[in-house]
């Protein structure tokens, strides 16, 4: 073995080979069998994609490294489950181009925050987050509710993100725009279209709490809301496996 | 500097700087009213400052024909000075964003200025900016000096190492605009992802043209390390990288790959990373100047072979022991922390090839603090990748992932290690590189190597503590059965052991300051004659060539 050593450290172009070739092998039998085999993500017939307003929230939370701190994937342990809700899905997050499963838990795990708390209070902690949770070390974002939303490129994103594998239909791309409006004001007309595309459970509110004004609070509290709740899959997957071992007490 | 290059090459640059300026100015035009526009004057002024440098010294002199009787060193010196003031503003913004999560409101109220944004600077100014230039710098130092030759031309190391900074340049500018992938450690943008693989291209064939060159039958082992690390750098970029933009005038793209294969491919970066840039490219480091600077051969070449190959193969492996009990298959999960144990054997291996090397030189460890920097560097190198290991068991993952336990062990890696073993061979090769005599003082080298040492301790014990009590808080029931912390409870347990954290780092920066100062007084002090070291010549062309 040393003695083919001997040999191989004086080519220096197939030297460069042999280090292509041994660390290769690693990702091609981890990462490519991901791909193929089927029950790497579970099926959700019931998954929606995400709304223009809750993608442009989205953008925001990852142009402001949000990631860094809040994970969004709650592990298969108890004490998880118990503090944030039932474990998280692969399925979850198959329209997340790039996922944010995150690595570190400065602040707490968001893959479930969707719902827990109200629209005004989300606003207010991120407007001040101390003025809301006195402990807390998270940055202001007051800045959000003064910044207006660009929506112009929506179709864009939309449009990529259908070329990267997500099943936005053409009325979605073209109408990103106003849906992105309309979720944000219920008394607009343009309200009816994204119910109309997107389901009659999507949430149409005026999330920053000034309707009339799309601002990147709207979108961040949109997305923040929608955390969790693209799908009922994970809910599914815990009352069914709980249902047999109801009568073990523990 | 353009003094040295040919006139075939100073025509290159102009021609090199033209088409970069208008590549700039088609970014700027296409990215009107996105962030991406002001990329592109950021890099069209780059590219005309690089013009004017140009012509600036079109006119000089032409180079020595016996140039190639020595080897190109600007290249090495420009590398270390750039690496040294990453170094400062890395580690100043590292302390900026520890103080942040101590005391939160101390920062402007600018979106530039809070902790999200601020994080990746401080991680890649210091990993791609401080780490990625020290690398450089001393590769083209140990490529030329274990070859016995001369760079094979002047133009595609100055390429290589100013495209490089531009890189760095466009992510830490990138990141305070709100521009990021969100891959941790793989941030930068589509532009400036196509621009890092043109400069890596240029940087592995400036490697091979140089080895092909080479005065010597074998390649020394530095080397195998240096070209791991550009070779699978490369690949892992890649892969990672892949995304569609939005459009030619967004920087804004989204990544090919979702949710759980995003998050193997990630980490399967984000974890050899750690493997090809931080550990293989300063092994490679390591290999040339510990020996070097202590004077004695290396220890054991089989260990060095085992220790290679080990950590080129099982490496490779270990990324998914990030996602231990998530919705990752959990065959993957088993294979990732299978790999992870294994990888403690090439680990060792290095590292004790490293120490026993030491042996008859320990009086020069005591006497030498350059030498001991390396010394310390094998030992948090030794300890690290035994903390690795046990972190990527599952059972102690599920208390340590999330934590700040994380968080010291990248640290004791990245301080202990990394930075340590980079000072070390900055402090071996400054007085080299200018044909100084030492170092301006070494007194100040003392110093700073107890800061460092210092600095690290504190930190690494500081994140250990607030890891483990995080995760214990976290996990812990009370009599009713149920959690008995709130999550705020546990924050409010971390506020002291941010605070060391902070003074810890605080400490690692000044020792970086001192550096700096050294250095520059070293190069600033007049040449010995005479001091230039014997036989730091490349072999002789021969006739005819």
């Amino acid at each position: 073995m040393f003695g083919l050593h001997y040999w191989l450290e004086r080519k220096s172009i197939g030297f460069t080979l042999a280090i292509i070739g041994v660390a290769s092998i690693g990702g091609l039998f981890e990462i490519a069998p991901l791909f193929t085999i089927h029950q790497t993500v579970e099926e959700a017939p019931d998954m929606r994609v995400y709304t223009p307003l809750e993608l442009a929230g989205r953008n925001i939370y990852v142009r402001e490294g949000c990631y860094a701190c809040h994970s969004q994937m709650i592990r298969t342990l108890r004490d998880e489950v118990e503090r944030y809700g039932p474990y998280s899905l692969a399925v979850e997050s198959k329209y997340d181009h790039p996922m944010l499963w995150g690595s570190k838990r400065t602040g707490p795990d968001l893959a479930r925050v969707g719902g827990k708390y109200s629209d005004e209070w989300h606003v207010a902690h991120m407007s001040n987050p101390r003025a809301v949770v006195p402990e807390s070390i998270m940055p202001s974002y007051a800045r959000l509710l003064a910044n207006d939303l660009r929506i112009d490129d929506l179709p864009r994103h939309l449009r990529t993100m259908r070329t990267v594998g997500v099943p936005y239909a053409d009325d979605m791309i073209a109408n990103a725009a106003n849906d992105a409006i309309g979720q944000a004001a219920p008394d607009d007309p343009r309200s009816e279209g994204v119910t109309k595309r997107y389901g009659e459970a999507t949430t149409v509110r005026a999330f920053d709490g000034v309707p009339g004004r799309l601002t990147e609070m709207d979108a961040m509290v949109a997305y923040l809301q929608i955390l969790g709740r693209l799908t009922d899959a994970a809910h599914k997957t815990v009352a069914s496996t709980d249902a047999p071992a109801g009568g073990k007490s523990p | 500097m353009i003094a040295q290059l040919t006139r075939n090459e100073r025509q290159l640059v102009v021609v090199i700087m033209l088409v970069l300026a208008a590549c700039g100015l088609a970014l700027a035009g296409a990215g009107q009213g996105d962030p991406l526009g002001a990329h592109g004057f950021l890099i069209m002024l780059a590219a005309i400052g690089g013009l004017f440098w140009a012509i600036s010294g079109y006119f000089a002199p032409m180079p020595a024909a016996d140039r190639s009787d020595s080897y190109y060193d600007e290249p090495s010196k420009a590398g270390i000075l750039i690496a040294m003031v990453w170094a400062a503003i890395g580690m100043f913004v590292g302390v900026w964003v520890a103080w942040l999560l101590a005391y939160p409101d101390s920062t402007l109220d600018a979106g530039w200025a809070s902790f999200g944004r601020l994080r990746p600077v401080h991680t890649t100014s210091v990993i791609f900016g401080f780490g990625g230039n020290g690398l450089i710098a001393t590769s083209f130092y140990v490529m030329q000096r274990t070859s016995r030759v001369r760079m094979p031309d002047q133009l595609s190391p100055l390429f290589v190492l100013f495209g490089y900074n531009l890189f760095c340049v466009l992510a830490v500018t990138g990141y305070l605009m709100g521009i990021t992938q969100s891959k941790e450690y793989a941030e930068p943008e589509w532009y400036a992802d196509i621009w890092l693989v043109i400069v890596w291209v240029t940087y592995l064939v400036l490697y091979l043209r140089t080895l092909a060159r080479r005065k010597e039958p074998h390649i020394y082992v530095a080397n195998w390390y240096y070209l791991a690390f550009i070779v699978v750098v490369a690949m892992l970029h890649v892969v990672n990288g892949l995304a569609v933009p939005v459009s030619w005038g967004s920087a804004k793209s989204y990544s090919l790959f979702s949710g759980v294969q995003d998050a193997m491919t990630q980490w399967w970066y984000g974890h050899n990373a750690v493997a090809f840039f931080l550990t293989a490219g300063f092994l490679g480091m390591m290999y040339y100047y510990l020996p070097k600077r202590a004077g004695r051969p290396l220890y054991s070449y089989r260990l060095s072979i085992v220790g290679f190959w080990g950590i080129t193969f099982f490496y490779m492996w270990a990324g998914s022991h990030h996602l231990h009990y998530t919705a990752l298959p959990q065959w993957v999960q088993t294979l990732g922390m299978t790999f992870s144990l294994m990888l403690l054997v090439p680990s060792w291996a290095a590292a004790t090839n490293a120490l026993l090397t030491l042996n008859g030189a320990w009086h020069k460890v005591r006497d030498d603090a350059t030498l001991r920097f390396m010394m310390v560097a094998a030992v948090f190198y030794g300890l690290t990748t035994f903390e690795g290991s046990f972190l990527a068991i599952r059972a102690v993952n599920s208390l340590s992932h999330y934590t700040d336990w994380t968080v010291g062990h990248v640290h004791a890696g990245a301080l202990g290690w990394v930075a340590m073993i980079t000072f070390g061979s900055i402090y071996a090769s400054v007085p080299w590189l200018w044909k100084r005599e030492g170092m301006y003082s070494s007194r100040l080298v003392e110093v700073h190597f107890w800061l460092a040492l210092a600095g690290t301790v504190i930190y690494v014990l500081a994140m250990w503590n607030s890891g483990i009590i995080q995760g214990l808080m976290w996990r812990t029931y009370n009599a009713n059965g149920t959690l008995a912390y709130s999550f705020v409870d546990s924050l409010i347990a971390m506020h002291p052991y941010y605070i060391a954290r902070a003074i810890g780092g605080l400490f690692f920066l000044l020792g970086a300051l001192v550096g700096c100062y050294n250095i520059w007084m070293t190069i600033r002090a007049v040449p010995q004659p005479g001091s230039e070291p014997a036989g730091d010549v490349p072999v002789p062309a021969l006739g005819g060539e």
